[in-house]
């Protein structure tokens, strides 16, 4: 099967590449950019671990493939603040507990992240209504709830 | 968890693609937004040699207000269709339906050809489509066809566009008039789909008597539905004389092939199935005499 030439723009930095046309993007975060944030739980588009931004966009990384990104701007767990600093959704997961064992946070992040910036406002069913293509098993969401409505009421939020 | 591989083809116009579709016969399958496809090739419920990527396909995308219709490309996302003001205004029941279609991350990929194309019987685009009486347009080399939604869905996961067709576009007639329009269904969870569920379109004349009906059912048999003996005793009577509880039971009685598995017995399915469409009509129905 013939691989495929592609750029994707990956946390601002240009990553070209040949790839298999059925290696997912969230494949080729991890394994070709080795950006291993970006988590892998059921491949199959349920559980939102692996959500990045494409274009700006929340979306599944699991049910893109590579080549379809070509020539799109991705922003993983690793581009969205700058070394070091945690952003604002960041730190409100830490201030109000937002994760335990940290599997399913960088997806929660990014997801919250587009979420937050399309709803300056959102009441607590607006963000479970954002929230609920995220799946977490450790934390019963309540922080996770609480980190969103103190992230939405931060200027950077 | 990882697709079997496939040749990736990515064309630029509409006729380059039904060329290559026509080509390639079946072993190649269109991939829009993936959020069906790609789960079902990642568990490999389905394979294809070929997949042919219609995301630089000019001229698929975009929402166009026409004389008394709107026309929206197949490869419009579900969010765009969800932000439109002109859908929200001119074609209420498409823009109820989007936000349960699955969660914000798979809208902003999913197209609104993808979800008619893939023709869940659980979806929620297809019944709109049904209830509305919507046009798709089908291109192939041969050029363009039109196909009544009534005559779109053919069996499960299956509809009248052939292995070297292309659905390009899908329009919507717009309801002059008193209208109302509601969806309810119930899901086990927020964006899963849904057990069952109902959409209900309803005009009425300047009497308050019902003049334009449609029904659509989803999750209630192989294939979306409509509810053709409901719609007909809901004909012409005062919308206020409808009993919304009777026509739920009308609109699901007759129904042969309702799913039974582990999620939900058939009669219980029925039984959701009759009263999500009591509760859509009930919502329809009061916007309707509001306006």
């Amino acid at each position: 099967m013939a691989e495929v030439p592609i750029e994707v723009h990956v946390n601002g930095t240009a990553r070209p590449a040949t790839v298999e046309p059925r290696l997912t993007l969230a494949d080729f975060l991890r394994e070709r950019c080795h950006l291993t944030g970006t988590h892998l739980g059921c491949e199959h588009g349920v559980c939102g671990a692996c959500t990045v931004l494409l274009d700006g966009e929340a979306v599944r990384s699991c049910l893109v493939f590579a080549v379809q990104a070509d020539g799109a701007e991705v922003t993983t767990i690793e581009g969205i603040a700058p070394d070091g600093e945690l952003s604002p959704v960041q730190a409100a997961f830490r201030d109000h507990h937002g994760l335990q064992c940290g599997f399913c946070t960088p997806g929660f992040v990014l997801s919250a992240t587009a979420f937050l910036r399309d709803h300056h406002q959102p009441s607590d069913d607006e963000i479970r209504t954002g929230l609920s293509g995220n799946l977490c098993r450790c934390t019963g969401y309540q922080g996770i709830l609480v980190a969103v409505r103190a992230a939405a009421g931060t200027a950077a939020g | 968890m990882k697709p079997a591989p496939f040749e990736y083809h990515a064309p630029t116009t509409p006729a380059e693609a039904v060329d290559l579709l026509s080509g390639l016969g079946d072993g190649a399958k269109v991939l829009a937004g993936g959020q069906s496809l790609v789960p079902m090739l990642a568990l490999r419920l389905a394979v294809f040699e070929h997949l042919v990527d219609v995301r630089r396909v000019e001229g698929i995308r975009g929402i166009e207000r026409q004389n008394g219709t709107v026309r929206i490309g197949a490869g419009t996302t579900q969010a765009a269709i969800e932000r439109s003001p002109e859908v929200a205004a001119a074609v209420p029941l498409l823009a109820r339906a989007t936000p349960l279609i699955g969660h914000f991350q798979i809208r902003n990929r999913g197209t609104l050809g993808g979800s008619l194309a893939h023709a869940d019987p659980a979806a929620e685009y297809p019944a709109v489509a049904l209830a509305l009486d919507a046009e798709l347009e089908i291109l192939s080399a041969q050029g363009t066809r039109r196909v009544r939604a009534g005559d779109f869905f053919t069996g499960l996961w299956t509809t009248a566009v052939a292995d070297d067709e292309l659905l390009t576009a899908v329009t919507f007639p717009v309801w002059a008039g008193r209208g109302g329009f509601a969806v309810d269904e119930v899901a086990r969870r927020h964006g899963d789909f849904a057990l069952a569920g109902a959409c209900v379109a309803v005009g009425l004349d300047g009497e308050g008597r019902v003049d334009r009906c449609g029904i659509g059912l989803f999750g209630l048999g192989p294939v979306p539905l409509r509810a053709p003996a409901a719609e007909s005793a809901a004909w012409g009577l005062a919308a206020g004389d409808v009993d919304p509880v009777e026509l739920g039971r009308a609109a699901t009685a007759d129904l042969a092939e309702v799913p039974d598995d582990l999620h939900a017995p058939a009669d219980y399915r029925r039984r959701v199935g009759a009263v999500t469409v009591a509760r859509a009509w009930r919502r329809a129905v009061e916007e309707a005499q509001g306006g």
